[in-house]
């Protein structure tokens, strides 16, 4: 312990230039792309001009950068000490949330702090994975085999899981789980284990049915048939496919998407932002931006692998994990693969909750990488 | 190495492992993405871009034809009507208001449907074709597609409307249509289309379901003017089913033709309760609440004091007078305070305490029994009857005859009337007095009953049976339960009173000194007449004016006494049941009896009962399963 405190006295003074240069640029370039795709696509959903959408996207974004970059300085050590105090903290929103939030769209997510409105789950997401990657770290082969040691996280995986399913939001709640899961499966749980879980999860699955809003059953029965009810609650799906698929290969061009642009194509700005630039750069452009959001996750794995300490692997992967099932599950919705969430795409979609949330993360995952190296407590014998 | 350098390395080794595996499966799942892409903008791309071709995928519902409604015959009393109809989707245009400021200088709009208009749009999806204009003629159609450019959003279509051939003849039996308002958003999508219309009343109101069948759906491709390209997708809907009726309409007519204002004629097949005619005075047009009744129309209706708009055959509300005296015989039989035999003194009048009751006939009857006491209407063998079994008891036996309950005519709104007891009296606060119970021996009093409740008495006193009125003969083809007179329990009377009121009842009409013998059926009928005459006081006669010798001629016409007569032919094998309600006809044997007389004899005429012109209903098959939207149950 002594050891510990001293090597981060020392690396402190060392390094704020070091840090800076450990910091892969290239990777903040990339995100910069992404958030220009972002910004020229909330240029056209707002009609072809910077308001209402575009600009103050491009300002979240500035603010993110240097939220990221100031938490990538931060020593990974002290972030994972803190760890379940910004997992109890993050809880702590929920709750508040839970009682006190604002009602959008019928549910109790925000959290309402003058300029910005607050999702606590989506902070809730990142906490969680710090968390468990905590937990996991000092653990031996051993314990992870050992299934009681396997509750507390579970349990810190299920308490924010149920209070983002009562919101309601089915959606969040389910990405929650499997991020979870992401963590679990990294650190080395049984493959059986996993089994029993789905398996129990295939039982109880009927059971939550039963639990869900009028509006969450809908969407999965409109989702198993959208043309059943096409003026109806299959409407947003169809209409995305629509917009989708008469982009062609080459798309329709810059603000000429007439789906988008007629307002056909609801929430264009946030949920369904992938379809305006599908609709207007066609596949080419939809692969492009699908390649560079691969891009962004497949450096949270390279970093994992690269870390030679277990805390920024588990957190890397839970991070990269993370942003992967915002891809997925936003691409997959508007394509009509999945049923409709309310799952915006972090980086392009308006909306600052999810943008400034993603970028702390990204924070926690450059802290992992320029801390890659550091010399942690290591794995400990079995108990 | 050391052990621990060991179990690091291992857990290092587990975790690249499967970091690898998450990894290769979240960059498989955004392959398939991205085949999803491919599939949708490549593979299918051309079908998703016509679909998206300036916007224009509409779905649109299609309206199925209402089902008609027919008469016993076949006759059509509500049918449908080409109707070229100018439409506006809000959607197709930028400025609703300029759109219409163009259209309204090729067709003139007025404030009114402007206003109409705009509200349409603001309480509907924008998708939804909203009526512009209806009934467009040929000329104006032409000019409306001519500056088609011009009208972004205009779209004109062929609809229907509904149309009732027999005009204000069926009116209240038929009902109405009107365009649904927001409490009949049923959920149904039919109901959001432009220019659907619902049943307001009567029939229309009833089987509406039946009648409005299912929508389809078509998924049209149109150009930029809102043009119909082609159609990428249909899905035929479920016309609506046609329903029978067991009216008449020729008789209807001619029956009405017949009658003065203020007058009701309700004809029965007294063997199953079907309704053959159902005459009232004054009526209205069905036709006009299609395009929408115009303030003016609606105030001349409503401050008529004949009161068209309402069915004086099921919502009019009369004493029944002297035609209610075989309901007091009854009871009177059943509760054993008399026998039929039993002679009861008429001095021409009866006294209570301080009260006079007198008899119609001033110089009195004499000594009454009870056949003879039906046919000369003798008020004070009535007063005695009533006197002995007692007003509830009265009240019971008369809702055995479907008076004063609700009847299950199909006619929403139709009244169950009234009859007193004492219960009732109290329950207002006042006690009840001998007094009441005597006046309301005779059917005087506190009674309000239709003449459609008085024509259901009159056909369960020929049959025995707890006949039901009621219109319906099939829907969609399928016979409706009740059209056989098996359909129907019996009342329970025993046949021996039954029969003694049958003949007391043919004697009114075929004896000498009968209060209806003038308006015995034409010998060429074959058929021979049973029934009752009322007359009811709407206004107490003065001990003044009888000492002044009150002639009832004298009174203006509103103060007169209301005319009743029932009755039931052939009276050995009665097949028709008539009521007649003829308002200040002052003597119901001198007005109402005639009346029905006519009435059963144009009946004969035209219905032929004797030649199978009057056929019932074949038995009920029993379907696979029960129709949709079939009618109230029957017992």
């Amino acid at each position: 312990m002594k050891f510990e405190r001293r090597l981060l006295t020392r690396e402190r003074g060392a390094g704020v230039l070091e840090k800076l240069w450990q910091i892969p640029w290239l990777f903040v370039l990339l995100l910069c792309a992404v958030a220009a795709v972002g910004y020229v696509a909330l240029y056209s959903a707002g009609g072809g001009s910077p308001e209402p959408y575009a600009g103050r996207h491009a300002i979240r974004f500035g603010f993110g950068v240097v939220l990221m970059l100031s938490i990538a300085l931060i020593d990974v050590r002290l972030i994972a000490r803190f760890a379940w105090v910004g997992y109890v903290g993050a809880l702590g929103l929920l709750v508040l949330v839970a009682m006190h939030g604002n009602v959008g769209k019928g549910a109790q997510r925000w959290i309402d702090l003058g300029p910005l409105q607050l999702q606590p789950s989506e902070l809730m997401k990142i906490m969680l994975v710090v968390a468990l990657a905590s937990w996991f770290h000092k653990a031996s082969w051993e314990r992870i085999g050992n299934p009681l040691f396997l509750i507390p996280p579970l349990i810190a995986i299920l308490i924010p899981a149920a209070l983002i399913f009562k919101q309601p939001n089915l959606g969040t709640a389910l990405i929650t789980l499997m991020i979870g899961g992401a963590v679990f499966f990294a650190a080395g749980v049984r493959f059986w284990k996993f089994a029993l879980l789905i398996g129990g999860v295939a039982v109880a699955a009927p059971i939550a049915y039963d639990q869900l809003h009028d509006y969450q059953r809908a969407r999965i029965t409109t989702f198993l048939d959208p043309e059943s009810d096409p003026l109806g609650a299959g409407y947003n799906i169809i209409q995305s496919q629509i917009a989708l698929g008469s982009g062609g290969f080459w798309g329709k061009g810059f603000l000429q998407g007439t789906q988008g642009h007629l307002n056909f194509l609801p929430e264009k700005q946030t949920d369904f932002i992938f379809t305006m630039l599908a609709e207007e750069f066609g596949l080419v452009g939809a692969l492009t931006v699908l390649a560079l959001l691969a891009w962004v996750i497949a450096f949270g794995f390279l970093v994992a692998l690269r870390s030679r300490h277990q805390f920024g692997r588990l957190l890397a992967v839970g991070l990269a994990t993370n942003y992967f099932l915002y891809v997925f599950v936003n691409i997959a919705m508007v394509t009509g693969s999945i049923p409709v969430g309310g799952v915006p795409l972090p980086l392009i979609s308006h909306g600052g909750s999810a943008m400034l949330t993603t970028m702390l993360g990204f924070g926690l995952l450059l802290s992992a990488h320029v801390h890659r190296d550091a010399e942690m407590a290591a794995a400990q014998e079995g108990p | 190495m050391s052990r621990k350098q060991r179990e690091e390395e291992r857990v290092r080794g587990i975790f690249s492992r499967r970091a690898l595996m998450l990894g290769v499966g979240q960059m498989g799942l955004l392959a398939f993405l991205a085949h999803q892409l491919h599939r949708l903008q490549v593979d299918e791309g051309e079908r998703f871009a016509t679909l998206a071709e300036e916007n224009r995928l509409s779905a649109r519902l299609l309206a199925p034809p209402r089902g008609r409604v027919l008469d016993r015959q076949g006759r059509i009393i509500a049918g449908n009507q080409l109707n070229w109809r100018a439409l506006l989707v809000a959607e197709q245009t930028a400025d609703v208001a300029a759109t219409l400021e163009t259209f309204s200088r090729i067709v003139p709009l007025t404030e009114q449907e402007r206003g109409r208009i705009e509200r349409e749009v603001r309480r509907r999806r924008r998708f939804v074709p909203v009526v512009v204009r209806e009934f467009l003629a040929w000329e104006e159609m032409a000019r409306i597609e001519l500056n088609a450019p011009d009208l972004p959003g205009i779209s004109v279509d062929v609809g229907t409307t509904r149309i009732y051939p027999e005009g204000e003849h069926l009116a209240h039996m038929v009902g109405y249509v009107a365009p649904p308002a927001e409490r009949d958003m049923d959920g149904d999508p039919l109901l959001e289309l432009p220019g659907i219309r619902v049943g307001r009343a009567g029939i229309e109101r009833h089987h509406d379901i039946a009648l409005r069948g299912r929508a389809g759906a078509v998924q049209l491709e149109v150009n930029a003017v809102g043009r119909v390209i082609r159609e990428l997708d249909r899905r035929e809907g479920v016309q609506g089913q046609d329903v029978q009726l067991s009216v008449d309409a020729e008789l209807q007519k001619s029956l009405r033709g017949k009658i003065e204002e203020g007058t009701s004629v309700v004809l029965m097949d007294a063997r199953n309760g079907e309704v053959l005619a159902m005459a009232t005075q004054p009526s209205f047009d069905p036709n006009v609440f299609n395009s929408g009744v115009s303030a003016a129309q609606w105030r001349q209706w409503t401050s008529n004091r004949a009161t068209p708009l309402i069915n004086r055959a099921t919502n009019g509300l009369y004493a029944p007078g002297s035609t209610f005296k075989m309901v007091v015989a009854l009871a009177a039989l059943e509760a054993r305070v008399v026998t039929p035999g039993e002679r009861v003194t008429c001095p021409g009048h009866m006294d209570l305490g301080d009260s006079r009751f007198h008899c119609w006939h001033r110089p009195g009857h004499g000594g009454m029994d009870m056949r003879t006491a039906l046919k000369l209407s003798c008020d004070v063998y009535f007063y005695e009857m009533a006197k002995r079994v007692g007003m509830d008891r009265i009240a019971a036996m008369s809702r055995r005859f479907g008076l004063g309950v609700p009847l299950d005519i199909e006619l929403p709104g139709t009244r169950a009337g009234l009859v007193p007891t004492r219960d009732w009296r109290l329950a207002q606060g006042k006690p009840w007095a001998l007094g009441d119970t005597v006046v309301h021996g005779i059917g005087q009093g506190f009674y309000q009953l239709t003449p459609l409740a008085l024509a259901t008495m009159t056909a369960r006193l020929a049959t025995g049976r707890a006949v039901q009125p009621h219109l319906t003969r099939t829907i969609g083809g399928r016979p409706v339960r009740g059209g056989r007179p098996d359909d129907w329990p019996s009342l329970g009377i025993p046949e021996r009173d039954l029969r003694l009121m049958r003949e007391a009842m043919w004697a009114v009409v075929n004896e000498a000194g009968g209060t209806a013998r003038t308006s015995r059926l034409p010998t060429e009928v074959g058929a021979q007449m049973a029934g009752k005459t009322g007359t009811t006081q709407v206004r107490r006669v003065t001990r003044e004016q009888r000492e002044r010798g009150f002639r009832v001629e004298q009174l203006p016409r509103e103060w007169r006494p209301h005319a009743l007569f029932v009755g039931y032919a052939p009276h050995d094998n009665p097949i028709f049941s008539v009521s007649v309600v003829v308002e200040h006809g002052t003597s119901g044997s001198g007005a109402a009896a005639p009346l029905a007389r006519d009435v059963l004899v144009e009946a004969f005429q035209r219905l032929r009962p004797g030649a199978g012109g009057l056929r019932m209903a074949e038995a009920v098959r029993t379907p696979p399963e029960p129709p949709r939207s079939a009618g109230s149950p029957r017992p």
